[in-house]
């Protein structure tokens, strides 16, 4: 537990010491902003609810969320930090969740600096801020999910790209599998079971019930069991020295 | 100077054989260190220095053989080993991004020191390795040198029984080679220390024994004095340069 906690201080740190936190936390902000209040229409929607912000986050988190976490493991391979940690007396599930843990926390920082969009709903109107709640909930599991889906391309390379696009890729994947454009054109030939467990498997099926003020534990399990898998295939990753 | 139950080296190395794809790094080597004995591994590029210390280390699993520290199986208890073992590997790794002392003190509390313990661990090792100027500094503004004393104090954070160093004076000046060597020399009364070199003025300045290697296999060892001399007369004579021309005959048969 102890040496958990050493590591994600260390990386958190780490964040902070460099302008990735800095030029992170700005775009983050930014982009949430335009797609709320500019793409989301959030004024016109003329409902005191944060629908507008969370329904854009699986896409944002798509290409921002791979780049806060494709140098948790790329960058220790290129600078050959890898063998400094992985000979220190601690096993590598604690490097492997200290890690991961402290991208989750900068993610989880970035995400409550967005405060503001909640104080504009209640002073514009009086929101449910019970569902606000179970929103940032699913936003922050949401986040982890691809978080450790980037650990895991990380792990395998020691170039930041390589690690980045493959997160895009695999994370796209868990959007579209249940992103209705697509659920739609899979109705002409495949069966409705079919398509349902297809969909089971994307973030936003498991997202929209928290976005709706629902805090399922089977949303909730796939998200865990998300992270767990990828965690899983990031320590297998690592094992390739 | 805590008791061990055994009376086995510290560092027992068996049969140890690492392969990657058809090339075999480390082809059956053998050999013990004991307390008190600095051991210089010696050997061209590529002929498998780096592979063997990254096995007693840890960071490589062998694909035959056994590596035992302090009487543990490194494969069967790590986490013991890893806790006897201060390690320098090639190229001093270190994170750029931290101060020398941001690492010194992360590096003592993975090494389980805190409190008061933390900053003796770090006041002492800043001391040894000549730091205390460049305490502040971020790592990557460091030069080579500074950079790879860093490292080393990181190895020594924790007054470790066993050192294993991957070219400790690769990239320092002479003064800087020389102050190393000496340390080398000193912590090797109490230690088991192994370190690699292609340097073999160095295997002089501080080994009680020399092991040379060559193509993953042990092709001669004992103190620098057995060995013969001139060193590099003996050093060619034995090794096979990876040029690959002017094989020796000594090497055919």
């Amino acid at each position: 537990m102890r040496n958990i906690f050493v590591i994600a201080k260390r990386e958190l740190g780490s964040y902070f010491s460099s302008p990735v936190a800095y030029v992170f936390l700005v775009i983050f902000l930014l982009l949430t902003g335009f797609f709320t209040f500019t793409a989301g229409q959030f004024f016109e929607r003329g409902e005191a609810s944060l629908g507008a912000f969370f329904g854009w986050h699986p896409w944002l988190y798509l290409v921002l969320v791979p780049a806060a976490g494709m140098r948790l493991w790329a960058e220790e391979r290129r600078g050959g930090t890898l063998e400094l940690l992985m000979t220190m007396p601690i096993t590598p599930w604690q490097a492997i969740l200290g890690k991961f843990f402290a991208s989750w926390v900068f993610i989880g920082i970035a995400l409550a600096l967005t405060f503001p969009v909640v104080l504009t709903a209640n002073v514009l109107g009086s929101p449910d801020n019970g569902m606000i709640f179970a929103g940032y909930l699913g936003s922050l599991f949401l986040a982890g999910a691809y978080l450790a889906v980037t650990c895991m391309t990380s792990a395998m390379t020691r170039n930041q790209v390589v690690a980045f696009i493959l997160s895009v890729v695999a994370c796209l994947f868990l959007i579209l599998a249940g992103f209705n454009p697509v659920t739609d054109l899979m109705v002409r030939w495949a069966s409705p079971a079919f398509i349902d467990t297809v969909a089971a498997f994307s973030v936003v099926t498991h997202f929209d019930g928290f976005q709706k003020g629902v805090i399922d534990s089977r949303d909730l399990a796939y998200f865990v069991s998300v992270i767990g898998f990828s965690l899983f295939a990031t320590s297998l990753a690592l094992r390739n020295r | 100077m805590r008791p061990r139950k055994s009376i086995d080296p510290m560092i027992k190395i068996e049969n140890l054989v690492k392969t990657f794809g058809a090339k075999r790094a480390v082809d059956g080597i053998s050999f013990n260190v004991e307390r008190g004995e600095v051991v210089g591994f010696l050997g061209p590029n590529g002929s498998g220095k780096s592979t063997t210390m990254r096995m007693i280390t840890g960071y490589y699993a062998p694909d035959g053989g056994k590596v035992s520290v302090g009487g543990r199986d490194v494969a069967e208890s790590p986490l013991e080993t890893k806790r006897l073992i201060g390690y320098l590997p090639e190229n001093a790794a270190a994170y750029t991004d931290m101060t020398v002392r941001g690492f010194l003190e992360f590096a003592a509390e993975l090494r389980g020191l805190s409190g008061g313990a933390k900053r003796r661990a770090v006041a002492r090792s800043v001391e040894m390795c000549f730091l205390s100027s460049v305490l502040h500094q971020s790592i990557d503004t460091l030069s080579k040198g500074y950079k790879h004393r860093t490292c080393l104090a990181q190895a020594l954070i924790h007054d470790p029984e066993v050192l294993i160093l991957d070219e400790p004076t690769d990239g320092l000046d002479p003064n800087q080679k020389h102050e190393v060597r000496n340390l080398i020399k000193e912590l090797g009364r109490t230690k088991a220390v192994v370190f690699s070199t292609h340097i073999l003025e160095e295997v002089d300045a501080s080994c009680t024994r020399a092991i040379i290697i060559d193509r993953g296999r042990i092709v001669a060892q004992g103190t620098p004095d057995e060995l013969g001399r001139p060193l590099d007369e003996v050093f060619r004579r034995l090794t096979i340069p990876d040029t690959g021309i002017a094989v020796p005959d000594t090497v055919k048969s």
